[in-house]
């Protein structure tokens, strides 16, 4: 009677270490498949930052609005002289918006939702400020880091870089 | 003549040709089926097509693959080639590109087929389950293959239609990302795309095939009225040559029309211009056309989870009566249906219009976050109206559980048929209502 017991224990405990390496080997293989299934991902991870040069500060005009659509953000100077670099990625649906000089405001053409000069929704469906770039200014030249996005709530003033 | 005399006569002349064509025939079909299954305005055909659409789609689209490559620079001149280099090669595109539209189109007509004849109980409740997965599937195989033109078109309806997905709570934006293989739409996203457009999905979808016909067997076969009559028939010839009928005529339809009518191209994508309008796939642009009227949570996220869970759910509810096999259940079902879709042609383009242009929630309660003005107010509002009308038809009409639920779900169907029009025929730049003709 005990060898029997003894017997079935041992049949049962292999087959447990089967289905443990079983699972084990799934995992092991959803794991490699949910990292080849994200191409060039570990690239954007390792960040190197890509800079784009737009210009000297003392050239752009306070108060203009100027379009990067090759870095896709949208260069803005204040009237106090102020720079920031907003995406033209719309926060609602990820088209990309316009800018409206006559009605001076951005404006998404796919579901109509436009945003002031400092990004901030004037009026919905979208439901948050456009994120913007980080704005370096090196010996009088304007930067844009474009590697990151910056996501918001809405404008503040240290959003504004000076020279 | 009786139906045994049909069959001696068969069998009376077998050649040998015939014989193997019988053979090849009853791995898919049993020798004989009841005569009420195969009459054609039960069923319409419609699963049938499907299979014929998908050996179609595969045929079609193993050709387009030995040009087509998946990379942003490339994909966009690889289609120009396949358009004006190859022999034919626009004719293959354009038929890959009606049957994939008719593709989504009749799954669709066939699960409201099936839901209208009463086949989803019992021992037909898991092949239901398997029949709204394939649903799901194939909408997801029509819509990776949306963005492998690299057109504008593409682009920007792909590039609307995954945004959804940051909506999700919590793990919304990195799903997106996930999804995407990137913040935007780019070359990773295309690669993905490509990869489940042509491998993952349709070997799924076949699988599941295969067992979606088996549980018809299982079932007894296509679901028929108790009171028919026990009539069988041989399925070679009767039930064989009306598939070969409608397959055929399927065929030619798509040959003829994509004959005359070329599937669309736009301009090259250019990720730093959206053109105005910007749309979703046409099965999305209900979605869409939600999105406008709700917050986004709402309209993309809650509102269609809760119609697939509801589809899901449909079997496990406690039906006291089964009616299978006649459409619209009942006397009483069909004037049910009748009135949900002229309830909805009412209500609906009423309540766009109203949302529209006197309604604005956010603008009365300035200061309330957007996911409780223009999310939960308005959709606990909506709700309630319907709650109303439900109460209405229940006092007025006294239908039975299935009856009522025929009701709720030929109104969700109307409703999002509504939207769906509205979308794709009324919204012209900025998303503004309008008359077709002035888009």
């Amino acid at each position: 009677m005990k060898t029997q017991t003894e017997h079935i224990n041992r049949r049962s405990f292999l087959k447990r270490i089967w289905a443990w390496l079983g699972a084990i080997a799934v995992f092991e293989f959803a794991v490699m498949a949910f990292s080849m299934l994200s191409p060039g991902g570990r690239k954007r991870k390792r960040g190197a930052s890509s800079f784009v040069t737009v210009g000297y500060a003392n050239e752009i005009v306070p108060g203009s609005v100027i379009p990067y659509k090759s870095g896709q953000f949208y260069l803005v100077r204040y009237q106090d002289g102020g720079f920031i670099a907003l995406s033209l990625i719309c926060t609602h649906l990820g088209c990309s918006i316009g800018w409206n000089s006559s009605e001076d405001q951005f404006i998404c053409p796919c579901h109509a939702s436009s945003f002031d000069k400092f990004g901030n929704v004037l009026n919905p469906p979208a439901t948050r400020a456009l994120d913007t770039y980080k704005v370096f200014i090196e010996e009088g030249l304007v930067k844009v880091d474009t590697s990151r996005k910056i996501r918001r709530t809405g404008f503040q003033n240290s959003d504004l870089v000076y020279t | 003549m009786t139906n045994k005399q049909d069959l001696e006569i068969n069998r009376e002349k077998p050649s040998e040709s015939n014989k193997r064509a019988r053979n090849l025939v009853l791995h898919i079909h049993p020798v004989l089926v009841r005569k009420e299954s195969i009459r054609f305005n039960l069923t319409f055909g419609l699963g049938g097509m499907l299979a014929v659409l998908f050996l179609l789609q595969v045929f079609t689209g193993v050709l387009l693959r030995f040009t087509y490559v998946a990379s942003p620079d490339k994909a966009y001149d690889s289609i120009l080639t396949i358009q004006n280099d190859i022999f034919f090669g626009q004719l293959i595109r354009n038929m890959h590109n009606w049957s994939g539209i008719l593709f989504v189109l009749i799954a669709f007509l066939h699960l409201l087929r099936t839901f209208y004849t009463g086949a989803f109980y019992d021992k037909r409740r898991w092949n239901w389950i398997i029949g709204v997965s394939l649903m799901v599937l194939v909408i997801f195989q029509n819509f990776t293959g949306y963005l492998l033109p690299w057109d504008q078109l593409a682009y920007w309806a792909i590039t609307v239609s995954t945004s959804i997905l940051q909506y999700v709570p919590v793990v919304g934006e990195r799903l997106m990302e996930f999804i995407r293989g990137g913040e935007n739409v780019n070359a990773s996203t295309l690669l993905i795309f490509y990869n489940f457009h042509t491998a993952i999905l349709p070997l799924t979808i076949v699988i599941l095939m295969v067992f979606h016909f088996w549980r018809v067997r299982k079932a007894g076969g296509v679901v028929v009225a108790e009171k028919s009559s026990p009539d069988m028939v041989p399925s070679d010839p009767d039930l064989v040559l009306k598939e070969l009928v409608t397959a055929l005529v399927l065929i030619a339809f798509i040959l003829v029309l994509s004959m005359f009518f070329n599937a669309p191209l736009q301009d090259r994508a250019d990720p730093a211009f959206s053109p105005n309008p910007a749309k979703a796939p046409w099965y999305f642009m209900g979605v869409q056309e939600l999105l406008l009227h709700f917050h986004p949570f709402f309209s993309a996220i809650l509102i269609p989870f809760l119609f697939v869970g509801g589809l899901i759910w449909l079997p496990f509810l406690h039906f006291k009566e089964k009616q299978q096999g006649v459409w619209f259940y009942t006397r009483k079902g069909e004037k049910l249906v009748l009135i949900a879709a002229v309830v909805a042609l009412i209500t609906i383009p009423a309540g766009i219009l109203l949302s529209e242009f006197v309604i604005d929630v956010e603008r009365m309660l300035p200061g309330i976050p957007l996911i409780i003005s223009s999310g939960l107010i308005p959709f606990t509002a909506v709700f309630v109206l319907f709650a109303l009308l439900l109460y209405v038809v229940r006092k007025k009409m006294a239908p039975g559980n299935n009856e009522m639920i025929l009701f709720i779900m030929s109104f969700l169907m109307a409703a999002y048929f509504i939207f769906s029009l509205t979308g794709i025929f009324f919204r012209g730049t900025g998303m503004q209502l309008m008359w077709p003709w002035n888009i």
